[in-house]
Parts: C-alpha cells; structure tokens; sequence
C-alpha cells in the first residue's frame, strides 16, 4: 500500500473545521428530535462555528498543503475562514427570533446553514479547481434553500428560484472555463497551472487560455454579483428572509471573492496583462450601477443589496491592481463590509418585524423616537457603508484607493471615489428619514429588539468603529497573508 | 479516422442540443437529450474515456434520462403557452449564441491539438482502474465532499416539499 494514501494527522488538522461542521450538520437531523425547543440546535451550530474558529487557528499554527494539494491552509485561508465562522454565527443569532415568529425554526435551518458555511470554508481553503468547484456547489445549493426557505412567502419562493436558475447557469459556465483549463494545461491545480504558464507552454493556446479564463470570470463575477452579471442580486436580496439576505451579502460573497482572488493572483497572474483591461471594466461598471441604482430605491433591501453591488466594485478595484498590497486591502475590506453590512440588516431585520410588513425606506420614519440607541447603531453602520472617517468602512475604501494608485489605475480610482460621494446619497436619506421624519401614524408597537439582534448590532457595531480606530491588527495580518504560496 | 468520427457525432451532439431547445414537447425533448448523451458516450471513447462512455450511457442516456421521462409524466405537463419576449432579446440572442459558437469552434479548431490534456488516442488512463486508483488518492476529498453536496440537495427537497410553515 503507498504511503500517501493514508492522510498524516496534521493533513486532517488543517480540514478539522470543515469536518466538525460537515459533523454537526449531519447530526443535527438527528438531534431534532430529542430537543422540544428547536433553539437548542441554534445553540449548538453556534457553539460548533466557534470551535472550528478555534480549529482554524490552531490549523494556523501548521501551515501546508492536505489531501494532494487540494487544501492549502496559510494566512489567507485562515483569515477568510474565521471571516465566514463568525458571519454564521452572526447569521444564527440573527435569524433564531426571526425563525421562531415566522413558527419555522428547525434543524433543517440551521443545518443548511452549517453545510453553507463548510462550502465556503473550502472554497476559502482550496488550490484546486475541482475543489474549488465542489466547494462552491455545495455552499451553492445551500444558500438556494435557504432563500427559498419560508415556502409559505411567494416572494421567498421567487427568490429562490431565480438564484436557483441563474446560479446554476453560471456556475455552468464556470465548469466550462475549468474544463477548457485543463485541455490546455493538463492539470487542475492552481499551482501546477501556474508553472504550466511560466514555462511558456501557454503561448501556442493563448486564445484558448483567454476563452477559459473569460468563461471562469462569469461564473465568478456572478457569485460575487459583479456587472455585468449582477441582476440577480436585487430580487434574490429582497426576497429572501431578512437573516438570509444579510447572511448571503456577507458570508458567500467574501468567500467567492477570496477564491476569485486566489485563482487570478495564482494560476493566472502569469497572464494579468490580459485580464486586467476587462476586470477595469468590469469593476467601473458594478461600482456605477450599484450605486446609481440605489439612489432610486424605495425598498431598504433592495437597495441593500444595490449598495452590495457597489461594494463589490470597490473589491473589484483591488482584484484589479492584481498587486499584494491590493489584495490585503480587499481582505480589509471584505471584513469591514460583513461587520457593517451584517449590523444594518440586522436593524432591518428587526424593523421589518413579523412577516417583513416594514421594509420600505420610510418604515425607518422616528426610528430615533422609538428607538434611539437602534438608530444611532444604525447610523454608525450606514456612515461605515459611506465611509466616513474612524469606521472600518472608511479604512477599508481607504487601502483599496491606495493600493489602485499604486498600481497606477488613476483613472479608476477618481471614478470610484466618485461613486463613494454618489453613495452618500441613498445612505443618508435613510438617516434622514430616521431622525427627521415623525413615525407614520397606524404603525404597530415596535418591540425593543431581541436579545439575539441587540447582540449582532452591538457586536457589529463594536467591529465597525475598531476597525476605524484600530485597522493596525487586522491590517497587519492581512498584509502578512496577502502573498499566495505559488 | 479520429477527425472523422468526431466530427460526425459532435454534429449529432450539437444537432440534438440544438432540437431539445426547439422541441415544444418536453418528451421529443428529453429524447434528443439522450441522443445529445449517446454521441457524448462516443466522444468519451474516442479520447480513451472507456469508463466514463459507460457511465455515460448507463448513469446519464439511461438512469437519470428515466427520471426526467417519468418526472414529465407525473407531472402531466400541460400545453406550452406562448409568451410575449422582448423582441430585443430575440434579435441579439440568437447572433451572440451562433457567434459563441464560431468561436469555440474556431478555438478548438486552431488551439486544441497543441495542448497536452486533451489528444486523440494520446491519453490511456480511462480504465476503471484508473479511474477508481485517482478516486481514491488525489481526489478523495472532493469524492467525499460530493457526498455531502447531495446529503444537502436531499435536505434541501425535504425543506422545500414538506407541507407545513
């Protein structure tokens, strides 16, 4: 029998998140029935996010490849996958309220979600492009569910089916460029096609090569709902339950960016001279109807979702400088935007109360009456969205601008803080609203958050103003993780 | 020998890939989807994919091409109803798809034969053996993770069939 064929106990420690969760999202079927109090199982995915945060650094500690190359944990591994433990549990504590009024709080939920969480974590984790594949269908298919996941609410129900259909088409798309990949290379490993590219072997299938990376590109632009493949984010957005629409803007998102980061800076940075021009276009494009359309908005989470559009652009814009510093900048980024955008629709999901009756931008009239500690938190999350100053938001668009200077993209640059001042628009319209205008008359009583929500926009509030005062940590780290092993 | 055959079932391929989207019938569909499957099989053989041509017949052109014949029975489907499209969308698809198409056949027709991955009778590591040996070495960890992505797709119908909420 060959050595290799048994994995060494530390190839297992680097995939023991993954393992303990794909553990507990199987067993949680099971538990369902031995717990009357369906929020036990919340307690348990949470507590079970929190170990595999434990095992992820203590994974750290042991860098290297598992499973012939098809896991690779270093220091950007680690960061992404402590960024979309800690979206799930942000995700749990949100959602359990809102579950129990809705009388749809069961394992299934939470078990899907854990299974969502275990796709983007080898998503995050993976050189591999088969593994990275699998990776992203399994958290793919989660998260169509999960939108669809109150079958009794048809906006719910259409939601779930236009993500369904639009993602499974792109992600069709995205085998396609795979498999064109490895006609050319020979091989599926990022490192592997790295060399391959090097070596020169690619000038003889050039077009070929640009043909297989364009088809990657959709499939990825539209996991991270880059232009022109955005459409679906809006409708998906406001029709999914609250939790879930918070939870997708997060979670996925970073998780597709950190793989698309990883396979345009590792297989193909070889040739970026070509990308680079469509990815400048690309990232333009987001930022511009991201932004321009949210002004229009009258439903709070569509525009969320718009203003996810225009954040992905900004992320883009780092993709784009295809440079280190570039790259630590979006990791930067791609936490500050959880952490505010995961506490605003937390506030939303608590104004919207049973049903999602309030989710219009006026429901937001005399929140600063009713409530004023919700709307000053959720002032605090909209000024870090804009990117004002000592908020994590503004540190983040801060690196991003610096580091497109430094790789010379000017142009994109003054465009893209255009687009910030546009942003101010649509942002502070929902302050406005908030402290300006009396509440509507005829509106129901609104309960002062549950201690789930109060907990997610206090501990989102806490990470946005560190990261605004305090970056030096998270900064530092994603400096240090920023360069991929090639 | 090889350009021969290839050309005559990626013809075959295309030809009824091309009549499952023009078929207004889903079961004259779900038949040219299992011829798209059978001339598929003989592009597998020709590049010395002996496994993966069975599997395609007997998994593909046979198991799941039951499934989708039965669904369409159960479900009885009713008479197609035109509705209005964009007549936008119509004029642009149709050029951009047979514009896609040039390209890819212009792609591998220049491109293809140069690269290592893909040759005609080049490559010998199609058998079950091989197949089972890579299954079970370098890729036993997205084998293993495949099953989890269908214990979340059965999980899934579950949530989204079950009656109540």
């Amino acid at each position: 029998m060959p050595a290799n064929l048994v994995p060494s106990a530390s190839e297992f420690l680097r995939i023991s998140p993954e393992i303990l969760l794909t553990l507990v999202g199987t067993l949680m079927m099971t538990l369902e029935s031995m717990f009357s109090r369906k929020r036990t199982l919340g307690v348990i995915a949470f507590i079970a996010l929190l170990a595999a945060i434990g095992l992820s650094v203590a994974a750290h500690g042991d860098p290297g490849e598992a499973f012939h190359g098809m896991i690779r944990v270093d220091g950007f591994t680690t960061f992404f996958r402590i960024l979309v433990f800690a979206t799930g549990m942000l995700t749990i504590l949100m959602s359990a309220n809102y579950l129990e009024k809705a009388h749809a709080e069961s394992a299934e939920f939470y078990a899907l979600l854990v299974f969502c969480i275990v796709g983007q974590s080898l998503m995050v984790s993976s050189n591999e492009l088969i593994m990275i594949f699998i990776g992203l269908e399994t958290s793919s298919i989660a998260s169509y569910v999960l939108a669809g996941y109150l079958r009794a609410d048809r906006r719910n129900s259409e939601a779930a089916l236009k993500y369904f259909l639009l993602g499974s088409f792109a992600t069709a798309f995205l085998l396609y460029g795979v498999a064109w990949t490895y006609g050319i290379t020979g091989t599926t490993n990022l490192s592997a096609i790295r060399q391959f590219l090097l070596g020169g072997q690619g000038s003889e299938s050039a077009l070929l090569l640009l043909a297989a990376a364009a088809l990657m590109f959709v499939g990825f632009a539209f996991k991270v709902s880059a232009a022109p493949f955005q459409m679906w984010a809006p409708d998906v957005y406001q029709g999914a339950p609250a939790p879930v629409s918070a939870f997708l803007s997060a979670g996925p998102k970073a998780a597709a960016f950190a793989m698309f980061f990883r396979v345009a800076l590792t297989a193909f940075e070889p040739i970026k001279g070509n990308w680079e021009p469509l990815l400048w276009a690309s990232a333009l494009a987001t930022m511009v109807i991201g932004n321009f359309a949210a002004l229009r908005q009258t439903n709070i989470k569509r525009l969320l979702a718009y203003s996810s559009i225009a954040h992905a652009g900004y992320v883009m814009v780092a993709l784009t400088t295809a440079s280190e510093t570039g790259t630590a900048a979006a990791m930067f980024y791609l936490a500050a935007y959880a952490a505010m955008n995961l506490g605003a629709f937390a506030v939303v999901t608590h104004v919207a109360r049973r049903g999602e009756r309030y989710v219009e931008v006026n429901d937001m009239a005399g929140l600063s009456i009713r409530q004023p500690a919700t709307a000053a938190l959720l002032t605090i999350f909209l000024l870090s969205l804009i990117g004002v100053p000592l908020t994590g938001g503004f540190f983040g668009k801060f690196y991003i601008f610096k580091a497109a200077l430094d790789a010379n993209l000017v142009w994109l640059t003054v465009l893209g803080l255009l687009n910030s001042a546009v942003a101010a628009y649509y942002y502070l319209r929902i302050v406005v609203v908030m402290y300006m205008q009396p509440p509507a008359e005829g509106d129901t009583v609104l309960e002062s958050p549950s201690a789930g929500i109060a907990v997610t926009i206090w501990a989102t509030a806490v990470a946005t103003v560190l990261l605004g005062v305090l970056p030096g940590f998270v900064l530092d780290f994603a400096g240090r993780s920023a360069g991929f092993a090639r | 020998m090889d350009a021969l055959l290839f050309l005559t079932f990626a013809t075959i391929a295309v030809a009824c890939a091309i009549n499952l989207v023009l078929q207004t019938h889903p079961i004259a569909s779900a038949l040219s989807l299992v011829g798209v499957m059978g001339s598929l099989a003989v592009l597998y053989l020709l590049l010395g994919g002996e496994f993966i041509a069975a599997v395609q017949v007997i998994v593909y052109a046979g198991a799941i091409m039951v499934l989708f014949v039965f669904v369409i029975m159960l479900l009885n489907a009713a008479a197609e109803k035109k509705t209005k499209k964009p007549a936008l969308r119509a004029v642009v698809a149709v050029p951009l798809l047979f514009t896609f198409l040039m390209l890819v056949a212009y792609l591998i027709q220049t491109q293809v034969p140069k690269g290592p991955g893909v040759q005609f009778g080049g490559f010998s590591g199609g058998s079950p053996a091989d197949i089972g040996r890579a299954l079970f070495t370098t890729y036993i960890l997205p084998f293993e993770i495949t099953s989890v992505v269908i214990l979340i797709a059965i999980l899934g119908a579950v949530v989204l069939a079950r009656k109540e909420v």
